[in-house]
């Protein structure tokens, strides 16, 4: 793999544990602290954030029109309906926008592609092993994002044709339908899991809220 | 040194053949998961499996944001417009008019159908004949108390004897979440023509299409053939 900038350590680091305190009369350690590494341009956690908004939102206006309870909360189903096609039609426009950025290129082919290391951290997880070895990435965060990328563009072709009920015979509707549905289940579940990751991962939050995390 | 393998391409192309391979085999799918739910369900003592897709029963569907209660005492239904005698009537003397008993599945234009399901109220035909329909009267208009929704149907399919005023749903008062205390039922037609919380009934010289016909679905919505769907028709 070469090197770019901002590979330096691992995105899923755990937060190490606070350094000890000097006692009373120890001396200060020469030791400089290492500057902070930049992992993420403005550009892309801009990305991030909007995709971010757009995915939350089409996944809460789905509920309110899914789930009988929250759609007897909030009615107002033609206004729900508009919200989620827009959202979901809006969904790439980031990504796509993200393009004309250099360092979102250059994430993206890294995160597009398994590696040796990859194969370790894969054979460390299944086995259990806490020593794990990654690049900027790890594989979980390469096996997310090429998912989640699919899985998008599965629920936009499948909405496209649920929404422009006039372009195709039934029988494709309505196993858009059934496509859309239960992928909807699975994204959710995925998108929980990522949620998850980034609230027990304070390191990987900062990185991507300030642009840059601190170094081992 | 290797790049590494693609694997974020391979995902991506993967997901998109499994999309296309889920669209084309849902039909199959869907009908052996039907199978299974509906075993399924009859043991599930926590309703999950109620949450999940395509499990049959009714969907709440409401374009207003909130809707008003209505009981028995408060609740009104008027008939009016191109009619020799406008009448309001409570539930009671809806509740004392004959009474007509049918039992049909609902089909959903969006695809849903509750097979079997009994409604029971005054046919509308009893209705417009206690009102005195005028003779340059052509279309009837329904509205809704929740202040938003409305209905219409032509004078002809309104005088057909499965178009009630429903006021019991599965051998109960029609519930608030289904429309009540009084709701149309059209057997004949996808279930959007049947208005949930119906106030008026209004006879006009012409059709004026409903709330979802205003956004483009069919005015005569017969089941199976309107709206662009092929479903079993439901009469």
């Amino acid at each position: 793999m070469t090197s770019t900038p901002g590979s330096a350590g691992p995105t899923d680091a755990t937060t190490p544990p606070p350094s000890e305190r000097p006692s009373r009369g120890a001396q200060w350690s020469p030791t400089p602290r290492p500057a902070p590494v930049r992992r993420f341009s403005p550009a892309e956690r801009l990305v991030h954030r909007t995709t971010a908004i757009l995915m939350l939102t089409c996944l809460a206006t789905a509920g309110c029109l899914y789930l009988p309870s929250l759609a007897e909360l909030v009615g107002r189903r033609h206004l729900v309906v508009t919200v989620h096609i827009w959202t979901g039609l809006l969904l790439p426009v980031p990504y796509l926008l993200g393009l004309a950025s250099r360092a979102f290129r250059a994430d993206l082919a890294l995160l597009g592609r398994l590696t040796p290391v990859d194969r370790a951290w894969l054979r460390a997880v299944r086995r259990r092993r806490p020593a794990r070895p990654s690049g900027k990435f790890n594989a979980g965060q390469k096996l997310f994002a090429g998912w989640i990328a699919g899985a998008t563009l599965v629920m936009l072709g499948t909405g496209l044709l649920m929404w422009l009920t006039h372009l195709t015979p039934l029988t494709w509707r309505t196993g858009a339908t059934f496509v859309h549905d239960w992928l909807s289940l699975a994204m959710g579940t995925v998108i929980a899991g990522h949620l998850w990751m980034a609230a027990t991962h304070p390191e990987a939050r900062r990185a991507m809220r300030t642009g840059f995390s601190r170094p081992r | 040194m290797s790049r590494g393998a693609p694997v974020g391409r391979r995902l991506v192309l993967g997901m998109l053949g499994l999309g296309a391979a889920g669209v084309a085999a849902a039909p199959y799918l869907q009908s052996g998961y039907d199978s299974f739910l509906g075993a399924a369900a009859g043991k599930d003592p926590t309703g999950i499996t109620g949450l999940l897709p395509g499990s049959g029963g009714f969907r709440y569907y409401s374009v207003a944001s909130s809707v008003p209660r209505k009981t028995p005492q408060n609740y009104r239904l008027t008939v009016d417009g191109l009619v020799d005698r406008p009448a309001s009537y409570t539930l009671a003397q809806l509740r004392a008019m004959p009474q007509t008993r049918l039992v049909r599945d609902v089909q959903c234009v969006t695809g849903w159908r509750v097979p079997d399901t009994a409604f029971e109220g005054v046919p509308l035909s009893h209705l417009l004949s206690l009102a005195g329909v005028r003779p340059t009267a052509r279309a009837i208009r329904f509205t809704c108390f929740d202040g938003v929704y409305s209905e219409s149907l032509t004078l002809q399919q309104a005088g057909r004897d499965d178009v009630l005023v429903a006021l019991r749903m599965q051998d109960k008062d029609v519930s608030h979440t289904h429309g009540g205390p009084a709701r149309l039922y059209v057997a004949p037609m996808y279930f959007y023509k049947s208005a949930k919380w119906l106030t008026g009934i209004t006879v006009t010289d012409r059709v004026r299409p409903g709330y979802w016909e205003e956004l483009g679905y069919d005015i005569d919505a017969w089941v199976g053939r309107s709206n662009g769907r092929d479903d079993t028709p439901t009469v």
